[in-house]
Parts: C-alpha cells; structure tokens; sequence
C-alpha cells in the first residue's frame, strides 16, 4: 500500500502497471466483507440477547421445568395442551385483547388529531411540540403510581372529582373489569398520545404544500383536505405506529403490575392481569418455568396474529373509497 | 519506511503501556504486602449484606445490627429490608437470586410460608453445623430447631421469633363508639369467643360509620386459620405428605367460614393488608381493630407512626392461642463470606439480639433463654399504651405448636387470600367464594 501511495504522489510519471494482487484483495475484502463486519454488532447481540432466548424459551416450553432447583423433565407440548384450556390464561389474553382495543383506538385517532392541529401555524409552535413529548420522558413506573393514586378507592383524586362533579359514586377502580381497564388504558394513552403524535407530524410536515394549495382553489374544506390528502399520504406512518402501538399494547405489563400493588394476578379475579403478567406469575411466582415459556410462546402467535390482522385493517385507511 | 516507522512507534507505545501496567501492579502488591505486615489485623474489611422483609420496624435488627457492627469494626454489617410482601415481592425475588447464584445477601430472612420451600432446596444454603451452629439446639423449643432442617437433616436456617396472638385496638375510637376502652375489660368483651368479636364489632358500627371495626379479613382469617390449625393437627393447606388439603380441612372451612361472617356483617374497610391503601388506613383511621401476632406490633407502631402513639392498646385474642408466622434466618452457598455470615445469623437468632428486636418491634423471641427472661415478663411497650406484653404474650409463646407448612405454602396461600380479598372487596359473589377458594388452591398448588 505505501509503494503505491509513494508511486502516486511521484507525480505526472507515466502510469506503470500497479502490482494487482495485494490490492484486489483488499478491495474484494472492502466491498464485500467489511459491510457484514460493520452490520455484525447488531446481529452479534441479536444472537445473544435475541435469538438465543427465543431459542432457549421454546426448550424450556416443551419441558416441565420448576424454576428454583426443581427438575426438567420432557414433556412434549404437554405444556401448549394444557394452556389452550387454562381458563385464566384466555383470561388474560381477553384482558389484553380488551385493554388494547380501549387504550391503542382513541390514542392513536386523538394522535393524528393532534398532529394535525400541530401542523397549523400557532404561535409558540415548538414548544407545544414538545409539550406533547414530556409524557414519554417521565418513566412509566412514575405514571402508574401517580395514576394508580389517582385512581384510588377511598382518597383517590378521581372520585373525589366525581364527588365534586356531584357524581356521589364511590368507584373501587380496581375491583371491576371495566373501570380497571379504563384506568390503565388511560395511563397508556397520557404516555404514548404524544409520541405517536410526533411521529404524525414529522410525515404530515412531508406533504407538498401545493396539494393543499390546489385542494384550497377547488374549493375543498379543511376537513375534506384531511381525509383526501393528509391521511392517504400518510399511511405508511400510520402503519407504522398501528404495528407498534400492538406490539406495545400485546406486552402491556408495568402499569397493570404497578395499578396491582406490585402483584402479578391483576385484581382479586384477574379482571385485569394481562398476557406478560400471567407469564411472570407462572414462571416467577409459581415457579413452572415451562408453562410460562409456553405462555410465552403463544403470545409470541399472538401478536403476530394481532399484526397481521391490524395491517389488513390499516391498509385500507384512507384508500380510495 | 513510513509504515515502519508507525508500526515501531505503536510497539513502543504498547511497551511503554506495558512497563507503565507493570509498574502500576508492581506498586499495588507492594502496597498490600507492606499493610500486612505493618499490622496484625485482617488486611480486608468485610461487610456482610443481611436482607430481610415485612412492614415497620419488620424484624426489629435495627439496634441489634448497631451493636454488632460497634463491636465488630473488621465486619459490617449493611441492613436492607427490602419490601413489606413476603409472598409477592420478597420470595420470589430472592428465589430467583437463589437460583441465578447472585444477588442474595449473607444472611436473609425466610418467613414460615417459605420454610417448606427452602428446606427442599439445600443446595442454595450453607451448611451451619459446619461452623459449629449445631451446639444451639438446646436454645430453641424442639420445633423451631427441626423446622430450620433441610430434608437431609442438615441445619440451614435459625429462628428468629414466633407467633403468639392478640388483638390491637385503637382506644380513642373504641371510646367514641361507647366500649370499653381499658385492656382487660376489652379482652372480656370478647372473651366469649369470635361471636362476641363480631357482636362488638355490630356494636361499634352502630355508632361508628366513617371508620370500621376490622381492616380486612386477611388478617382475621390467618389469626383464626393458626388457631384452628392447632386444633386440627397443625396442618392448614397441605398435609404432612405434602398432599393439599385446603379443600377438605375443617381448619381452613372455619376460618373461611368466619372470615365470610365478618365480611358480611359490614365490619371490614376492605383493605388488604401489606399493600399501599393498608398502610394508608392507619394514618387515615380506617380501622379501629386489627389481629396482631407478636412481630405485628412493630409493623403497626412504625406504619401507624408517632402521631398515634399511645392510641393503640393491645388485648388477648378471641378463641385460644395460635402461631402466626415467625421468620428464620438462613446463609446462602453464593454468600463469600460463609463464616462470618453463619456467626452473624447466630448473633441475630440470640437472647440477647431477640430481646433487642422484641423491644423495638414486638417480635416475640424463639430462644427459651430470652423467653424466660424477666425484662420480657415484665415488658411494656409505650406504644401500646404501655401494654404489659410479657404478660399477654408470656403465658402463650412457651405452649406455642408448630404449624407444619407444605412446599407450596406461599403459592397456596396468595392465591386464596386474594378469593379471600376479593369476595370482602366484592369482585367475587359470597355464594361462589368457597368453591373459588378451593379452585384458586388446586390452581396453585400444582
């Protein structure tokens, strides 16, 4: 390498042929190595902290494994049987199911709504802008203890509102399924409006201002330029978050552990012990690691399903109806 | 020449890196070799990591650590209690720092529920007759020394204090209901047995309506499940084969059963005890009575706090004697510094050290010595309304039985205290509680 540098800052000396082999090597090595090489610290820690779990997790399901020194004997899918007709597990799966549904629906209309009101000109722009982002920042087990106070039976600041409101009812929020799910999908919903709303106006700010313009000539309204241009152009964004927003809404387990006082049965009846709650519970509680492998699995099914299904359904937002 | 020139100056930095390396670990033995010889003292200080659980004052170690560690300056002792739930939170953490070989302290406190567990486990605990712990049979009653035996026999764990009953009660609200207010009256109010309890519980609600006689009905059923039990073979969910009984033992029925009537008699705040709006409701006065084993008292002085100090008194318990939990004390094998470790659970698990925890918390002392000592005879607790402790719980803690506990005792026992909480707070129908009750225990006992 250095001969060759050396040869070319000689100067205008007619071109001699360049000993070829050491550096074909090095550019074949450049080309088609060195892009693994830079990639490889992803797929190294996928390995290790990824794949290997995944890999691990379907072991363990198949096994019947006490946690805790217990033994590991195989058992088949054994574990999957027994699962598919646990009734708390589908419990759980309807509690998930349900406080997605109540939580991820209006947090993600009332997003858009709020990016597209962000996307006006107002005055002081930026900073409400970044207003919507501070939920995220305040750390989740904060938002559920401050919401599960909220949200108390006897000094909590919600039924002394409904007091005020004149609403004489003494709500225990924990002890119904209903208003247990409407607390902790209100606590989603304070945390992650804002994000998804960001991320809305980031791809509504990459719409040609012309569309608009000659949306406006013809005489379309603000609410039809809404439905008409803003929403078809973005749909990839919206995709996008409905993916996350499932995945997230699927795994949902530190608010409904934190609104459970720290325990993983979710209320007295389960009435809001969610998926990732019941597979602590097995594994951690109980100490049947296999089951709860098992468990893990199934939601693993699940939240493919969960997205496959919310793709076909978000596909058509906006489509030309 | 230039990229020799480079190589040789990477070479030399490596060397000199090198040689400084060198240097550095030449310094450091040098250092550690000149300590040890200017002095005859241990060249490292140990410090020892005692984890423990409960609410308040919990097990009470706080002056008796302070003593250890003025006395040892070569091994301190660092104190952390680290939650109020034992089932919820304490053991299955520490199960799994048990499991992963780190993360457990030196010494750690195993509740009852535990035990059963734990002893099937000897592979996570250290060995104490290795350091010669054996020689304190003679301190403790028969069963608290078997219960802190691995299957194998070998001793893992020492104990820590018992369970002896009573009922702590809040004078000034006993007052503005019309009761008596005085302990001894207080005791013969319900000295008939639960029905009288429940009698004077319908009496205070008569006139009392912003705060209720009982805080929930976990702490009345675990008073009434450990004396039914002592009439039942001391066995509640499990039988002595491990085979789960909660189903079928009249023990648990009656203590359900009882449980449900206080429920329905509207005595209850509906609270569930160990949890946030529990601790809550003592500073609120949701409650005006609450079953109290020895070690409870601490948790009620130190939650309740000092603004009620002198408002809480103590009374015997309706319905004969009972052993409500009492804690062990055990060394994990990952802990490094087993020997110490194994000195400092026995100095814990003393007369001397259980006297100390028994003043500040109330726990009751397992050793026979400090049970028979006069400064726990004549014990009052300022607290309580200068309640003479020795003399409520003295004449009990010697009769006390073994409650024997099965494997899957802590699981057992989350599970059907939470049907238990439930049907109290309403999310599970009276008519359907039992047969929920017994399901719930299937469920996690297999």
């Amino acid at each position: 390498m250095s001969v060759n540098t050396q040869t070319r800052r000689a100067g205008p000396a007619p071109p001699e042929p360049r000993p070829r082999a050491p550096r074909l090597t090095w550019s074949r090595f450049d080309v088609k190595a060195a892009p693994y090489l830079l990639i490889s610290p992803y797929f190294l820690l996928f390995a290790v902290f990824g794949l290997f779990p995944l890999v691990f997790t379907l072991w363990v399901s198949l096994r019947d494994y006490g946690l805790a020194g217990g033994e590991a004997t195989f058992t088949g899918l054994d574990n999957y049987a027994a699962l598919l007709s646990d009734a708390d597990f589908w419990n759980a799966v309807v509690n998930t199911v349900g406080i997605f549904a109540l939580a991820t629906v209006p947090q993600l209309l009332l997003a858009l709504l709020l990016a597209n009101a962000l996307n006006k000109r107002l005055r002081g722009r930026l900073l409400l802008r970044l207003g919507v982002l501070v939920p995220l920042v305040t750390s989740v087990v904060a938002v559920a203890i401050v919401f599960t106070q909220l949200y108390g039976r006897d000094y909590g600041m919600v039924n002394w509102l409904l007091d005020v409101l004149g609403l004489d009812r003494h709500i225990d929020w924990q002890s119904a399924r209903w208003s247990s799910w409407t607390a902790i999908a209100t606590m989603v919903d304070w945390r992650w409006t804002g994000y998804n709303a960001i991320i809305y106006l980031a791809a509504m700010q990459t719409i040609p201002r012309q569309l608009y313009e000659a949306a406006a000539i013809d005489g379309a309204s603000g609410r039809r330029q809404f439905w008409s241009i803003t929403l078809p152009m973005i749909r990839p964004t919206v995709l996008f978050t409905v993916f996350v927003s499932t995945i997230g809404g699927l795994t949902l387990f530190a608010e409904p552990v934190m609104f459970a006082g720290n325990r993983m049965d979710g209320g007295t009846t389960g009435q809001f012990q969610t998926i990732a709650m019941y597979i602590v519970e097995q594994g951690f509680r109980n100490f049947d690691y296999g089951y709860a492998a098992a468990a893990a699995w199934l939601l693993f099914v699940l939240i493919l399903l969960g997205v496959g299904l919310n793709y076909t359904l978000a596909r058509r937002i906006g489509g030309s109806r | 020449m230039n990229h020799k020139a480079r190589r040789g100056g990477k070479l030399a930095a490596a060397m000199t890196m090198a040689a400084a390396l060198g240097v550095t670990a030449a310094c450091s033995s040098g250092g550690t070799a000149a300590e040890g010889t200017s002095s005859a003292a241990p060249a490292e200080k140990i410090t020892l990591t005692l984890q423990t659980f409960g609410g308040g004052t919990n097990f009470g170690y706080k002056a008796a650590v302070e003593k250890w560690n003025a006395e040892h300056p070569g091994v301190q002792v660092k104190y952390t209690n680290l939650t109020d739930s034992f089932e919820n939170v304490y053991w299955p953490q520490m199960l799994q720092w048990l499991q992963s070989g780190t993360g457990a302290g030196d010494v750690v406190g195993i509740d009852e529920g535990g035990m059963g567990l734990a002893k099937a486990r000897p592979q996570f605990f250290t060995d104490l007759g290795q350091y010669g712990l054996d020689s304190r049979k003679a301190d403790f009653p028969a069963w608290k020394w078997e219960n802190g035996l691995t299957a194998d026999g070998r001793l893992f764990a020492l104990g820590t204090d018992v369970g002896g009953m009573s009922i702590c009660y809040r004078t000034d609200l006993f007052e503005k209901a019309g009761l008596p207010t005085g302990r001894d009256e207080v005791s013969k109010l319900w000295s008939g047995g639960w029905d009288a309890f429940i009698k004077a519980g319908q009496d205070f609600q008569a006139k009392v309506k912003d705060t209720k006689f009982v805080d929930s009905v976990n702490t009345i059923y675990n008073v009434v499940l450990s004396q039914e039990a002592a009439k039942n073979g001391n066995v509640t969910y499990f039988d002595r084969d491990q085979k789960l009984i909660a189903g079928t033992n009249p023990a648990v029925k009656t203590a359900f059963d009882l449980t449900q009537k206080i429920s329905q008699a509207g005595l209850t705040a509906k609270l569930q005890n160990f949890t946030d709006p529990w601790n809550t409701g003592f500073v609120k006065s949701q409650f005006a009575t609450l079953g109290c084993p020895g070690w409870m008292l601490g948790v009620v002085s130190g939650t309740a706090g000092d603004e009620f100090k002198g408002k809480w008194d103590v009374a015997t318990v309706p319905g004969g004697g009972g052993n409500w939990g009492g804690s062990w004390l055990a060394v994990p094998k990952q802990s490094k510094h087993p020997k110490e470790a194994a000195e400092l659970a026995s100095y814990l698990t003393g007369p001397e050290a259980q006297l100390m925890a028994f003043k500040e918390g109330g726990n009751l002392p397992s050793t026979l010595a400090a049970q028979d000592d006069p400064a726990l005879q004549s014990a009052t607790n300022p607290y309580f309304n200068d309640a003479p402790l020795g003399k409520i719980f003295g004449p009990s803690i010697k009769s006390l039985q073994p409650t024997f506990l099965g494997e899957r005792h802590a699981q057992v026992k989350r599970e059907v205290e939470q049907v238990i909480t439930g049907m109290d707070q309403g999310s599970v129908p009276y008519a359907e509680a039992w047969d929920k009750f017994v399901a719930a225990g299937e469920k996690a006992a297999r």
